[in-house]
């Protein structure tokens, strides 16, 4: 065992509110299942937790290679959590090239705990190590607890009679119960969960669990030369009730299916397989017994037009996809503007243009959803916060689609859809239901049928077809304004386009005003966010008010129309800082609509926004001053533009 | 076809009130009159019957019908329809596509909707040239069509559309031309068939393809040159007035077709092949026989049903609802939970 002595102030055994623990290894050494039983674990524990998977776009790189490793970071605690962290307390590195890629990441002081086993000439190579690092001191800045995991494991496992190749996949159990151990944890779940996993194949649940012990007795029983303690983390104090764990993919899943019933729908399903959206469409094909239909389509463009198929006929039309998959759903978007059919297209983000970083996550698809149509082609936009939140912005999705007869996009991201979090179970009956109803007579004078006649929201009936005496024909040919015959004429077009203006602009009516999430309306700065950025925001906003600093965090979850009130609210700030992963989008939508003198911060590294980063970037604009109550000049970097009330007198 | 009531209508009850807008003499014209005479003779309902169509000449078929109609995207129109059956699978669809529509931009979901067997027709209007965007070349142009996108003539082969069908796995083809006579029976036929039935309609472009098919379409010389299949009947054309009876038959050395001559009506003698169209292996040698030195063949090339797409959909939808929990209070506390009281979590 090699071990090296960082400051012991810094290391991890004062009793801290929150830790950070990352998990890396190679692709195929069960990192993201550790991670996920470690994530549950905290769940059961009480702990509030954020996590943030973060794996290569191939499914099995080669083995110990740079590009090849697996991480899994959790930040979990006593207090409330909202990111997962920025830089982990402790890294678990199952390799080299596990040890090399992450441990830059790591605190001053955090703990490595590394397997030797697999530092071997071969993987130190492919990780581009010249020298052992466990052996060479090059970590002295952190602990290091270097111990030969792979040789305990096969130890722990050898009753079992296994190869040695599934002899060492339970090192990841190994692991997990040193892990457990680490932190206090109760086993017992994970048993069970073993049991069920490995229901057909008792041996293999039995191995893992031995190994799950031995990791768990390595703690107990190992002198670790004072560098490993037993810490409790404990609960954060939540409200009572029932609670579970949830990923974005999950959320939306659920959301879409109260939204369906709310609406009073079936709904259909339209997907095609694309990462990282694809998990919404598994998810929701076991779920078929609540009205949901699914359809695996032939490609994006077919997956779409399905969906709008099916609101024609008198479902919910549902599709889903990532970056990529929506620039090819563009040509049906503007047919179901056209015929103003409901439909919900959910955007997982990814990274970057083209196939770009499949597998990252990025908020630069804005301009897409809110301008990234032929024509003139005005559709509500939706961004869900966090994993939860999307189980209330898919319903907020299903309201406006079915109510406003539109298409709604709603945005989450790839951070969202795999990251997990607490949730507490809402009550459904205490969901607010907007039945959709469907004309089943003539609406027009004389019994003419009008089915481009609008209601006071300026949306037009749905009229299923099967009906008897609604017969009509509609199509992406610009229409008359009642009977929806064809029509090109100046007027027809004038009145048509206004007319799809005017109703999704009312959607602003609909929607909450906008509030501020931490801070006061008015004063020197505002964070605003949307999407995923909500967590790094709202904690460098928190630690920034700590320091006396004057700053609010506006976060918008109606990204269009946007809230009636939020130019106003906007406005009332003397600086508007806008964080986004793009490279300012949102900020050129918020300049567009309110003529206000938003500034971007921008990060797109496929990585999340640190805290800090947001936090930095907040302090510019108070001289970098700790402790500034907020009172004096903002001194404005030298980059930005004449302040609002320069530009606005 | 669906199992639902049929009912009493005239064509005149199929007629909306849409001004028709094709060029006058269009063989769309034909067409529109040949399904508007079809729907009462198969007892349709308008209000249960949808013309879904994507982009063309073709595909403003919709607008002429008066019951259900939805004019949707380019090549998409299959997609669409697959939507509104699993949707509502009381409807019954009539798909309105085009050579350019349906084998080009679209050629991708026709092999879809066909290998599903979404229960629909398809007719697909081949008039071997893009009308609708000004006589560029098609997917099914002959080899050295001049177009304004090809002024030295087009170099690709054209493609098959019932060849097409066929390889996609599809379990009928029907195969017309506009102003045949005998349309409304391939039509029928279609619809009677459960399943995606394809019918490929020889259709005249006057405007930038005028009389392509005139060598086999027009009445004079229409015996020798047509070959009207029937089920059960040996595959006989030409006429003792035209230069005599000749037949199909299956030239067993080299298993192709072959064209053979028929004396005083003994084709069994001369091997004349009996339609059947249950048999997937002459209906692909039918949809490859080339015209010319072959008869274009005609009516029901192949007819043979299998389970339909919605029908195992939505069977195992309901399969998988049976005895199941419908309740979404439950569904949202699924999953491993805790419970958080006054003394913290618990399990």
């Amino acid at each position: 065992m090699a071990t090296q002595i960082a400051d012991p102030e810094a290391s991890i055994k004062n009793h801290p509110e929150t830790v950070v623990v990352r998990f890396a290894g190679d692709s195929g050494d069960g990192m993201q299942l550790t991670g996920g039983q470690f994530t549950l674990s905290s769940a059961l524990t009480g702990n509030d937790f954020a996590t943030f998977p973060d794996f290569p776009a191939e499914i099995r790189a080669p083995q110990g290679t740079l590009f090849g490793v697996s991480a899994f970071q959790i930040n979990f605690g006593s207090t409330e959590i909202d990111t997962a962290g920025d830089a982990p307390d402790v890294l678990v590195a199952m390799n080299p090239a596990a040890l090399k890629t992450n441990v830059g990441a790591l605190k001053p002081g955090g703990l490595i705990i590394a397997d030797t086993g697999e530092f071997t000439k071969r993987n130190l190579e492919k990780a581009k190590y010249e020298s052992n690092p466990v052996e060479d001191g090059s970590l002295a800045k952190w602990n290091v607890l270097a111990f030969d995991i792979s040789a305990l494991t096969l130890e722990s496992v050898k009753p079992f009679g296994l190869g040695n190749k599934e002899a060492l996949r339970c090192k990841n159990m190994w692991t997990l119960g040193l892990a457990l151990w680490m932190f206090d944890r109760d086993r017992a779940p994970l048993i069970d969960w073993l049991n069920a996993k490995f229901r057909k194949n008792p041996v293999l649940a039995e191995a893992n669990i031995a190994a799950l012990n031995a990791g768990h007795a390595y703690g107990e029983t190992a002198e670790l030369g004072g560098q490993l303690h037993k810490q409790h983390i404990d609960p954060v104090p939540s409200p009572a009730g029932l609670y579970r764990t949830i990923t974005g993919a999950e959320a939306v899943a659920l959301g879409l299916v109260a939204g369906a019933k709310l609406a009073a729908l079936p709904m259909f399903f339209g997907g095609y397989p694309i990462t990282p959206a694809s998990s919404i469409l598994h998810y929701l094909a076991g779920l078929k017994e609540f009205g949901v239909t699914t359809f695996q389509a032939e490609d994006e463009i077919a997956a779409i037009a399905a969906a709008i198929g099916a609101s024609y006929a008198g479902s919910l039309g549902v599709t889903s996809s990532s970056g990529p998959g929506i620039a090819l759903k563009g040509e049906a978007m503007g047919l179901a503007v056209m015929t103003e059919l409901p439909l919900v297209i959910v955007n997982s983000q990814r990274g970057g243009p083209s196939t770009g970083l499949p597998t990252k996550t990025e908020q630069s698809d804005l301009y897409q959803a809110v301008y990234g149509r032929n024509g003139d082609t005005p559709m509500p936009v939706i961004a869900a916060r966090s994993p939860g939140d999307a189980f209330e912005c898919a319903i907020e999705a299903c309201r406006i689609a079915t109510q406003y007869m539109t298409p709604v996009i709603l945005l989450t991201d790839g951070y969202i859809a795999n990251a997990a979090e607490p949730w507490a179970v809402p009550d459904p009956d205490t969901f607010t239901p907007f039945p959709a109803t469907f004309l089943d007579k003539p609406n027009g004078p004389d019994g003419m049928l009008l089915p481009y006649a609008r209601d006071d929201k300026g949306a037009r009936p749905w009229i299923k077809p099967g009906t008897p005496g609604l017969m009509h024909r509609i199509g992406g040919i610009e229409k008359n304004p009642g009977t929806g015959n064809l029509d090109y004429s100046p007027q027809a077009h004038q009145a048509m386009t206004d007319a799809r203006k005017a109703k999704v602009d009312g959607v602003a009516k609909s929607i909450p005003a906008q509030d501020v999430c931490l801070g006061q309306p008015g004063g020197k700065l505002a964070v605003v966010g949307w999407g995923s950025t909500f967590g790094p925001i709202h904690q460098a906003v928190r630690r920034a008010r700590a320091k006396g600093m004057d700053v609010s965090h506006v976060h918008v979850r109606h990204i269009w129309p946007l809230p009636e009130n939020l130019g106003d609210l906007l406005k009332s700030y003397e600086r508007i800082l806008v964080p986004e992963m793009n490279t300012g989008q949102f900020k050129t939508v918020l300049r567009d609509q309110y003529l206000v003198d938003a500034q971007p911060l921008s990060k797109v590294s496929g990585q999340p926004f640190a805290i800090a980063e947001i936090e930095a970037a907040i302090a510019t604009y108070f001289d970098g001053a700790p402790g500034n109550a907020g009172g004096d000049e903002v001194g404005p970097n030298a980059k930005q533009l004449p302040s609002i009330e320069s530009a606005n007198p | 076809m669906n199992a639902i009531a049929t009912i009493t209508t005239t064509l005149k009850d199929w007629e909306s009130d849409q001004e028709v807008r094709w060029c006058p003499g269009c063989g769309d014209y034909a067409i529109l009159k040949a399904v508007q005479r079809t729907m009462p003779e198969i007892g349709a309902d308008p209000a249960k019957t949808v013309f879904v169509s994507g982009i063309g000449c073709s595909s403003r078929f919709p607008y002429y019908m008066a019951s259900y109609g939805f004019h949707t995207i380019h090549g998409r129109a299959p997609a669409f329809a697959t939507g509104i059956k699993l949707a509502n699978p009381e409807l019954d669809i009539w798909l309105v596509t085009g050579d350019g529509d349906g084998m080009s931009i679209g050629g991708n979901h026709t092999m879809h909707l066909i290998r599903r067997n979404l229960n629909c027709q398809i007719m697909l209007f081949n008039n071997e040239i893009y009308g609708l965007t000004k006589g560029q070349y098609s997917p099914t142009s002959r080899q050295g069509t001049t177009s304004p996108t090809t002024p030295l003539g087009s170099v690709d082969r054209p493609a098959s559309p019932a060849a097409f069908a066929l390889g996609s796995g599809a379990r009928f083809i029907g195969r017309g031309f506009d102003v045949s006579k005998h349309l409304p029976d391939v039509l029928k036929a279609a619809h009677a068939h459960r399943g995606a039935a394809f019918i490929e309609i020889f259709q005249n472009c006057i405007v930038y393809n005028k009389d392509v098919f005139e060598d086999f379409a027009a009445p004079k010389g229409a015996e020798d040159r047509q070959l009207w299949l029937k089920n059960g009947e040996p595959m006989l054309f030409g006429s003792e007035k035209t230069g005599g009876v000749k037949g199909i038959a299956l030239d067993g050395e080299k298993l192709t077709l072959k064209v053979v001559e028929v004396e005083g009506g003994d084709w069994q003698a001369a091997g004349v092949i009996v339609h059947d169209v249950t048999n997937r292996s002459v209906a692909h040698m039918l949809v490859e026989m080339p015209f010319g030195p072959f008869p274009m063949a005609l009516g029901v090339l192949y007819d043979d049903p299998r389970p339909t797409y919605e029908d195992a959909v939505l069977g195992q939808d309901a399969q998988a609802r049976e005895g199941k929990n419908t309740d979404l209070k439950k569904l949202l506390a699924k999953g491993q939970t805790w419970t958080v009281s006054e003394d913290g979590p618990e399990l």
